[in-house]
Formats: structure tokens, sequence, C-alpha cells
């Protein structure tokens, strides 16, 4: 499947859909390119890399929050996992897909541990801010009603912590997004897959069109991100600072 | 699924492939460290003033907190691909696309800095009859200066992290090994990627080490609590 694609070396550029924009060098940006290719290269690789995205982010989300719950209960867990995921978050985004070719090869999965790995820190480190801002008093009121530390925790300090929780997913999501173009050099899937053919043959029009989707793409899903914590915290948004 | 025993041979491989070629490895990582600091050297100039000077006077917060958010939607391979386009190929272009990268965590972080510290502390600096200048030089930025700093690491993580990109706009950097598998095969894409990942490991406890270093004896207590010890600053984050 795509590994066949993957494993062929560089992208041979397809010469044979050479319109009239892409041949002349004066043109910086043409319309009837976008149109043309739409269909068959720009909208597949962004369907390619909302998945990408999705994957990481959904993934990266249970795993960080298995970790700041666990980390919730046992304080001293939060150092170890915050030196670990920040050693993960520190490593560049192009050496760290290349190091993982030797255990998972040029697959969608070596894509998304890298990708996984980038949103651990931040969620993790938002997802156990937001726990631990909850207030104490908060916390006695609702033991003296009688919850018990379940219903502590899902009925009062997760709802407390959408605003920190929400505000690390923003930025993970947004990362990925960014990022998932780089995995361009283990799989030839997503955005990263237009903009690589594009900058080997310096053309303007596919490298304008695709990188600016990306950027598209970013700022609606940070957009989409904000209305759905608005919808689903609705008490927040009286008191917003 | 490769197996185990094979990827550790990839290793052992890209090992000798960093023995064979130290001299190679060192020129590309002089290379790489120099469009690193130039960048970083500019969009500290442009960045860390502006911040400074926006935070002393508590306008523009909009502006400069969006912009952190802004730059971090910018994907790093679209902005040099959109760099190429519009302004060619070469060290500059290279250099003004990592610029734009590192300019908004650095004025983000200098803003909230200088405009979070307690407005306590400034009015007393004000009653013992400091000027507005002294009040800035003297309690402004020293209570200032983690944070600023931390916006300064987290730039410096993440240009050399895009620096590696530059072989892609015809500027060389480490990348060149990590793009050309062509050429060095996996045990050279991997020993160049180890070389990447090592270089910007030290940079960031560099960097730690520093903040670190420039923290006032009398917040270091409060730092402590603080879990967030690496990668970006949790502040701007909650913004």
């Amino acid at each position: 499947m795509t590994t066949v694609f993957a494993q062929s070396e560089p992208v041979i550029p397809d010469f044979g859909r050479g319109s009239a924009c892409e041949r002349d060098d004066d043109a910086l940006f043409c319309w009837s390119w976008v149109k043309d290719n739409w269909a068959d290269t720009l909208q597949p690789a962004l369907l390619q890399h909302i998945v990408l995205t999705l994957i990481a982010v959904g993934i990266g989300s249970a795993i960080a929050f298995a970790l700041a719950l666990a980390a919730h209960r046992r304080g001293w867990l939060a150092t170890p996992i915050v030196v670990v995921t920040g050693f993960l978050y520190t490593i560049p985004s192009l050496a760290l897909f290349q190091l993982l070719v030797p255990f998972t090869g040029l697959t969608r999965t070596t894509a998304e541990i890298a990708l996984v790995s980038y949103t651990l820190l931040i969620l993790f480190r938002n997802v156990l801010a937001g726990l631990s801002g909850v207030p104490a008093e908060v916390r006695d009121a609702a033991r003296g009603m009688g919850m018990t530390e379940r219903q502590l925790l899902w009925k009062v300090e997760l709802p407390l912590a959408l605003p920190a929780i929400f505000a690390g997913l923003r930025i993970a999501t947004v990362t990925v997004i960014s990022l998932a173009t780089i995995a361009v050099f283990v799989v030839d899937e997503g955005l990263g897959d237009p903009i690589y053919t594009a900058l080997q043959q310096t053309f303007s029009t596919e490298l304008l069109a695709a990188g600016g989707l990306c950027v598209a793409l970013a700022l609606v899903a940070d957009a989409l991100l904000v209305l759905i914590q608005r919808a689903i915290s609705p008490w927040s948004r009286t008191v917003r600072r | 699924m490769v197996a185990d025993g094979a990827a550790m041979n990839d290793f052992l491989d890209a090992l000798d492939f960093i023995r064979d070629n130290v001299s190679l490895l060192w020129e590309l990582t002089l290379d790489h460290l120099a469009l690193t600091g130039a960048s970083m050297g500019i969009a500290l100039l442009l960045a860390l003033p502006l911040g400074v000077w926006l935070g002393h006077l508590h306008r523009g917060s909009f502006a400069a907190i969006n912009i952190s958010n802004v730059g971090r939607a910018l994907p790093s391979l679209a902005l040099i691909s959109i760099g190429v386009a519009l302004l060619g190929i070469g060290f500059v272009n290279v250099m003004v696309a990592l610029i734009v990268l590192a300019v908004p965590p650095m004025l983000t972080n200098a803003y909230v800095a200088i405009d979070g510290v307690d407005g306590d502390a400034v009015e007393a600096a004000r009653g013992m009859g400091m000027t507005p200048t002294e009040v800035l030089l003297r309690v402004e930025l020293p209570l200032a200066l983690p944070l600023i700093f931390a916006g300064i690491r987290t730039a410096v993580v993440y240009v050399i992290a895009t620096a590696t990109l530059a072989p892609l706009a015809g500027a060389h950097s480490l990348g060149d090994i990590i793009v050309d598998q062509a050429t060095y095969r996996l045990p050279g894409v991997l020993g160049a990627a180890i070389c990447v990942a090592v270089l910007a490991l030290v940079a960031e406890l560099l960097f730690a080490a520093l903040q670190r270093a420039v923290t006032p004896r009398g917040l270091r207590a409060e730092q402590r609590r603080d879990v967030a010890v690496v990668g970006p600053p949790a502040s701007t984050e909650t913004a």
C-alpha cells in the first residue's frame, strides 16, 4: 500500500501535468492550477493531513490524560513524566522521524508515534495544571456533600479543569498540524507531500497553495476547538478575564 | 515491522558513520549553528525590546499574546516553502523564515513577563523615588528575566529543529545529510539525526541552566514548586 510508494527513493517530478502556469517562471500563483489539481492532489493531501492529526491528537490525549490522572493521585510522578516527555518534545521532528525508521519502517505508524510524542508534554502539563488548580475549598465542599473520589473527579475537578485542558488541546493540535508536514520524509501522506514535490521543482503556485492550506487548517482547527470548549462549558463564558 | 536486532545494527552502523565522518558532521554542525545564531541574534534584537517596552507600558496585550498563537500555527516546512516561493533560495532566505518562527515566543514571553511583574513591587520602587527607567532596569527586568529566558529557550530549540530543513531551501545544516538519503543511506541519515537530537538537547539544557542562573534568589524558592522544568513555559500556554 502506502509503504511501497514511500520506500521508492526521491519523488520523481510529475512532468506530465505541466500546465501553462507551471512552465511560466514569472507566475507567482495561478488559480487555474489550484482548480485543476484540487481534486487529485490538494484535497486528498488535506484529508490525509486531517486524519494524521486526528489520530495523533486522539492517542496523545488518551496517554497524556492517563498520565495526568496518575500524577494527580501521586504527586511524585509529575517530575519524571515531565522530564521524559520534555526530552521527546525537544528532539527535532525531522530527526525523530528518521530515528524511528529502523523500528517501524517507512510507515504511517512511524509518523504517528513521532507526532503523538510531541503532544504528550503539552497535554500532560495542561491537564495536570487544570486538575491541581481546583481550589481546596471546592474539593472540601464536594466531599462534604458526600461525593466519592470518582464523582469528585468527574463532576467537579474535570469540568473546572476544562479551560486548561482545552488550552493544551489547542496548542497540541496546531503543533501536530505543523509537524505533520515533516512526516513526508517517512510517508508520502498529508500536505507535506505536495509541499515537498513543489519544493523540488521550485513551483511557487503549489508551494503557496499547500503551505497556505496548512496554515488555514491550523487556524480553523484552533477556532473549532474554541467553539467546542464554549459549547461544552457554558458557565465559563461569563467569567472570562 | 523490522526485527529489533536489525534496528540495533542500523544504529551501530549509524555510530560507525559518525566516527568515519567527524569532519563533515563538524562542518555541518558549524553551518547549523551559524544559521541558528544569525537568526536568533536578529530575532532577539527585534522581539525583546518590543516585548519589554509594550509590557512596561502594559499596552498591546492582545497583539503581543496572540502573535505567539499565530506563530505556532505557521508550519515550519510551509513557511520555508512560502519563503522559497517569494524570496528564492539561500542562507538569507532561510534566515528570514527562522526569524519569523523565533520572534513570536520571545515577544510574547517578554511581554507577559514584564506585564506580570507584581504591581506592589513597582509601586514600592516608585515610592522609593525611582525614575521609570530605573523601575524598568532595576525592578521589572530582574523579576521578569526567568520568563524572558524561557521564551528564548523555546525559540532556540525551535530554530535548531527548523534549521534542519535548511537544505530544502538551499542553505547548509545537519539536515543536508538527513534529506539526502540517496547519497548517505540509512546509517548516514540516522547518524545525522542523532547529531541534531543531541544538539537540540544540549541547547535545551544549556538554556535551562542559564535560566536558572539569571533567576533572582528571591524567586528560586517559588520556581521549585513549578513542574514546568523543560519545554515551553506554562504561562504562554494558558494565555
